[in-house]
């Protein structure tokens, strides 16, 4: 089933420019994209180059680009400044239980909403889709109050339950999914005496694995990324995530320029397990984009 | 298959649901954890924010009924809110349209068949996976005002470079740079967007003697208009709630230039405990956020187009 998402995915028709590809112009579309490509580099290359810089080289101007001498130190000296290792693992703990809750939720709902026919079914969908465009901000405030109540406050368990009873948004993409496997499939199951429950566990669940580890990805992709959330409902220090230990540090050391080295050592070590992520797994980050791209 | 009655005894005697109502009654199991997750974190906070903006709660006392007190301090008595309003205003109408655009114009690159744009398109997403706060810290050096990369590279080509964050000017222009970073993501929905669209099209306008302007403005932008409206909605209810690079970078500052909405509102749910004039906030910033996207679907029949 995924050479079905490779065929959606990589479903490459030809293009504007592609009738007339010039020598002069792929050169001009060249040198536009390489200066653009370095802008975008930018910002990575200035932060590695300043994480491994000693103190005295980050003050200076016009600045060194090749740090002289490397500096590894930089990234045990960041990392210990706060307890990281912690931070690390509460947000891995955080992203693993958010990820399962995504996909199962997801998946299970998006069976209801693409295969199971009901009164008032397309009308709920309508709702689902329209609460995406409710700001998070507005929801928070309530929420808070509602976990506060719960004493759920300084746990993890407001970051993580939520996600359990299913994000809108990955709802949405599975059931575009579900929509494309063949009718006939289920109903064989079900003259087979297989109940829903079933037909979901054993052939939707194993037919989706591709959009389903799609999800995981974005799931995890949002939760490392998250700010505002951990931030309210975590404000005991231990709990922290690394993006809440981040500002945490950056405030700490304030307008010090001797610490930039040692803040992009961090900043570069929060971005890392993402960058293995997005490594391995890149063609599903841009299938999951090409899929989401549906025309209205 | 056939539908049998509800009620129709069955061969063993037994009074059995009808194949529809089964279905039904499955259908109801599976949506349930949403049904349940959405009146419990979306619709019953929603209904409690609206409530509580007409109350003054400090989380410890319970929410006392104040009527439109919130309201009026908001819009007449409130010189930081409407400063805060306009802050997010000038982000939004700047960067929604600046990424669409930027966007546009990469994807368009991308859309030849030129060497190494699997390359290009890899690098132009991968700050799509830098998390917020950790961009937040690398722009915060990258435009620092004595030692950041950037002013020497201004300085190389000669032109005068801002303080970025510490002058009032700047700040917002800075935030708005690193909200172009993340550009990718709406980058890579684009060029799936043109990659859906038939050759035949070009190839009729190409014959009727349309130049490779013609065909953008006659060809690509309408048939790429429903993604487009997709991303712009968006694009406007995500960059409304802008939060963290201020947060971080800013602090709102310099001179409150910095200070967006959801900021602001942090600081009176979360610093000064006042929930119900943080509730009355977040009331409006619903309406507003209704009406502007509201707004945008009641153009879209003017400018999106649909295929029949």
């Amino acid at each position: 089933m995924s050479d079905r998402v490779a065929v959606i995915a990589t479903h490459v028709r030809r293009g504007l420019f592609q009738s007339a590809p010039g020598v002069g112009r792929h050169a001009a579309i060249h040198f536009v994209l390489l200066i653009v490509a370095f802008i975008f580099a930018l910002p990575f290359l200035w932060m590695a180059s300043t994480s491994l810089k000693e103190a005295t080289q980050v003050e200076s101007f016009p600045p060194v680009y090749i740090p002289s001498p490397v500096v590894w130190q930089n990234y045990v000296e960041a990392l210990t400044f706060l307890p990281f290792h912690q931070y690390f693992f509460n947000t891995t703990l955080i992203s693993a239980l958010v990820i399962v809750g995504d996909v199962l939720s997801a998946s299970f709902v998006a069976y209801g909403f693409a295969r199971l026919r009901a009164p008032g079914r397309n009308f709920l969908f309508i709702v689902m889709i329209s609460t995406m465009i409710v700001p998070l901000a507005v929801r928070l405030l309530p929420t808070f109050l509602l976990f506060k109540w719960m004493n759920w406050v300084n746990t993890f368990l407001p970051l993580i339950v939520p996600a359990f009873f299913g994000t809108p948004y990955f709802i949405f993409f599975v059931r575009q999914f579900y929509r494309t496997i063949p009718q006939e499939l289920s109903d064989a199951a079900r003259v087979d005496g297989a109940s829903e429950f079933r037909i979901w566990w054993q052939i939707m669940v194993p037919l989706s694995r591709p959009v389903l580890i799609a999800i995981g990805i974005f799931a995890f992709a949002n939760v490392w990324n998250d700010f505002l959330y951990p931030l309210v409902f975590l404000t005991d220090r231990t709990k922290w995530t690394i993006s809440i230990a981040l500002s945490a540090m950056i405030d700490a050391t304030g307008e010090d320029i001797q610490f930039w080295n040692l803040m992009m050592a961090a900043a570069f070590a929060s971005v890392a397990p993402m960058v293995v992520v997005f490594g391995f797994a890149q063609r599903y980050f841009t299938q999951g984009v090409t899929l989401t791209g549906i025309k209205g | 298959m056939a539908t049998v009655d509800a009620s129709a005894p069955q061969a063993g005697g037994k009074v059995r649901l009808s194949a529809s109502r089964r279905e039904a009654l499955w259908c109801y199991t599976f949506l349930s954890p949403w049904l349940l997750g959405f009146l419990v974190f979306t619709a019953g906070p929603i209904v409690a924010v609206f409530y509580l903006g007409f109350t003054r709660y400090n989380v410890f006392k319970a929410p006392q009924w104040v009527g439109l007190e919130n309201y009026v301090g908001i819009f007449t008595d409130d010189r930081l809110f409407t400063i805060t309003l306009l802050n997010t205003i000038y982000f939004v109408v700047i960067s929604v349209p600046g990424q669409l655009l930027i966007a546009f114009t990469l994807a368009m690159f991308l859309n030849t068949r030129i060497h190494g744009r699997g390359a290009y398109r890899t690098l132009f997403y991968l700050p799509m996976i830098v998390p917020h706060a950790a961009a937040s810290v690398i722009f915060l050096w990258l435009l620092h005002a004595e030692l950041g990369v950037v002013k020497h590279l201004l300085d190389v080509f000669g032109i005068p470079s801002p303080l970025w964050f510490q002058d009032e000017n700047w700040s917002k222009p800075g935030i708005i740079l690193l909200s172009f970073w993340y550009v990718g993501q709406t980058m890579v929905i684009m060029l799936a967007g043109l990659q859906n669209i038939p050759t035949h099209l070009y190839e009729a306008a190409s014959i009727d003697g349309a130049n490779v302007l013609r065909r953008m403005w006659h060809v690509t932008i309408p048939m790429l208009s429903p993604t487009t409206f997709f991303l712009l909605v968006i694009g406007l209810v995500t960059h409304f709630q802008v939060f963290t690079f201020a947060y971080i970078m800013t602090r709102g500052g310099p001179l409150n230039s910095t200070l967006f909405y959801v900021l602001y509102l942090y600081r009176y749910a979360f610093k000064n405990f006042e929930m119900g004039y943080a509730s009355a906030m977040a009331t409006v910033l619903f309406v507003l956020v209704l009406a502007v996207t509201g707004i945008t679907f009641g153009t879209s029949r003017h400018w999106v187009h649909y295929e029949t």
